[in-house]
C-alpha cells in the first residue's frame, strides 16, 4: 500500500497531464477548423482540374499521348509516395496510413516488383525506415502548414524521375478527410492518370479549339496535376490529423478523469482509515491510564 | 448576345469567384481573348497577366499568373496557379 504522501504525489500528475491533454485537444480542435476549410477550398481545383484533363485526355489517344497520362505501358518499377503528419500524439492517424501503405509495398515486392518510396511527413520516415531504409529515395517534411511549395517539389520529382524514365507506376498513400469522426487511409494513383469516367461534356455540335495544340496543353497540366494532387493529399491529411488528435486527447483526458476519481477515491478511504485508528490509539491509551 | 457567362476562377487556395458574368477578357499564351455567353468550345494556356470580368457595366480584375482557361457550353473555368484580385 502506497503512503498518503506517495498517493498524492500521483493524483497530482495525472491532474497535470490531463491539463496537457485539454489544451492539446482545445488547440486541435481550433486548428482543425481551418485545416478543414483549407481542404474544403482546394477541392474545386482539384475537381476542375481532374475535369479538364478528361476532357483533354478524351481528344488525345494513340501515340502522341503523354506517358504521364497513359503511363510507359509497363508495371514493374513502383514509385509509392506515403504521406503522413509530421507529429504524432493522434491515436492510430498515422500508422494506419502506414500500415496500408506497408501492406501494398510488400505485396508488390512480393510479386517481383522493383518499388521505390518517397515519404512526406516525419512519422511516415520514422516508420519506413526500420524496413524499407534502402527503397526510401527521398523524405520531405510537411512543415508547419501544406504548402503548394512542397507539392511541387515532389510533383516535379515525381516528373523528372518519370521522364528519366525509372519508374512506371506512382501511387499516393494519404488518409482522406471523411468528417471528423472518420478518416480512411486511402491509395490514390497519379500516374498512369486516373481519368474520371463521367460522361464526355456535350459541346452541341462544335469541336473544341485548342491554343497551343492539345498535345502540348497536357504536358504542362499534368506534372501541375501531380503538384495539385499531392497538395490536396497534404490538405486532407492536415484535417484528419487534427480530428484524430482531438478524438485522441478527448480520450485522454476522459481516462485521466476516470483515474483520478478512482485514486481520491482510494486516498480519502487512505487517510480516514489512518485517522480512525489513531483515534483508537488514543482512547486505548486513556482507558488504560 | 443575350444571357449570360457562367465563369468561375479558381486558384489552388480557393475558389476565387463564381458566378454568372457578361464577359471575360484573360490573356492566352498566344494571344488575349475575350469570352462572351455562348463561345465554342476552347481551351487554352494562360500567360501571367490581368483577368476582366464584366458584370452590369461593372468591371473586376484579377492578377493571374500561370494556369489554364477551358471554355465549354456550361461556361468558362479559369485554372490559375495564383491569383489575386486588383
Amino acid at each position: 500500500m502506497a503512503s498518503l504522501k506517495e498517493m498524492r504525489n500521483r493524483i497530482g500528475s495525472v491532474k497535470a497531464t490531463q491539463k496537457i491533454t485539454k489544451a492539446m485537444q482545445m488547440v486541435a480542435a481550433a486548428k482543425l477548423r481551418r485545416a478543414q476549410d483549407n481542404a474544403q477550398n482546394a477541392r474545386p481545383y482539384a475537381e476542375r482540374m481532374a475535369a479538364v484533363i478528361a476532357n483533354l485526355a478524351a481528344g488525345v489517344s494513340g501515340d502522341g499521348a503523354p506517358k504521364l497520362l497513359v503511363g510507359t505501358g509497363q508495371d514493374v518499377r513502383h514509385l509509392v509516395i506515403v504521406a503522413t503528419s509530421d507529429r504524432g500524439l493522434a491515436g492510430g492517424f498515422n500508422s494506419s496510413i502506414v500500415r496500408m501503405a506497408r501492406d501494398r509495398i510488400a505485396k508488390l515486392i512480393a510479386s517481383g516488383k522493383d518499388v521505390k518510396i518517397i515519404t512526406l511527413g516525419k512519422k511516415a520516415k520514422d516508420q519506413l525506415r526500420r524496413l524499407y531504409s534502402d527503397r526510401i529515395i527521398e523524405s520531405y517534411d510537411v512543415g508547419s502548414a501544406p504548402s503548394l511549395a512542397v507539392a511541387q517539389t515532389i510533383g516535379g520529382r515525381i516528373a523528372e524521375l518519370f521522364e528519366a524514365g525509372e519508374i512506371d507506376m506512382v501511387s499516393l498513400a494519404f488518409s482522406k478527410f471523411k468528417s471528423v469522426v472518420i478518416q480512411t487511409p486511402t491509395f490514390a494513383q497519379l500516374v498512369p492518370a486516373q481519368v474520371e469516367g463521367g460522361a464526355p461534356i456535350d459541346l452541341k455540335g462544335a469541336s473544341y479549339e485548342y491554343e497551343p495544340e492539345a498535345e502540348e496543353i497536357l504536358e504542362t497540366l499534368l506534372p501541375r496535376n501531380l503538384s495539385v494532387q499531392v497538395l490536396t493529399a497534404m490538405l486532407e491529411n492536415q484535417a484528419g490529423f487534427f480530428a484524430s488528435q482531438m478524438a485522441a486527447m478527448d480520450n485522454a483526458t476522459r481516462n485521466a478523469g476516470d483515474m483520478i476519481a478512482a485514486m481520491t477515491l482510494q486516498y480519502n478511504r487512505s487517510r480516514q482509515a489512518q485517522i480512525t485508528k489513531e483515534l483508537i490509539e488514543i482512547i486505548s491509551g486513556a482507558e488504560a491510564l | 448576345m443575350a444571357g449570360k457567362l457562367h465563369f468561375s476562377l479558381v486558384s489552388p487556395e480557393r475558389e476565387l469567384f463564381s458566378g454568372e458574368v457578361d464577359q471575360v477578357d484573360a490573356p492566352g499564351s498566344e494571344g488575349d481573348f475575350g469570352v462572351l455567353p455562348g463561345h465554342a468550345p476552347f481551351m487554352t494556356a494562360l500567360r501571367e497577366g490581368e483577368v476582366r470580368l464584366f458584370v452590369g457595366g461593372k468591371v473586376t480584375t484579377y492578377d493571374v499568373r500561370g494556369g489554364f482557361a477551358d471554355v465549354t457550353p456550361a461556361g468558362l473555368t479559369i485554372l490559375a496557379e495564383s491569383a489575386v484580385e486588383v
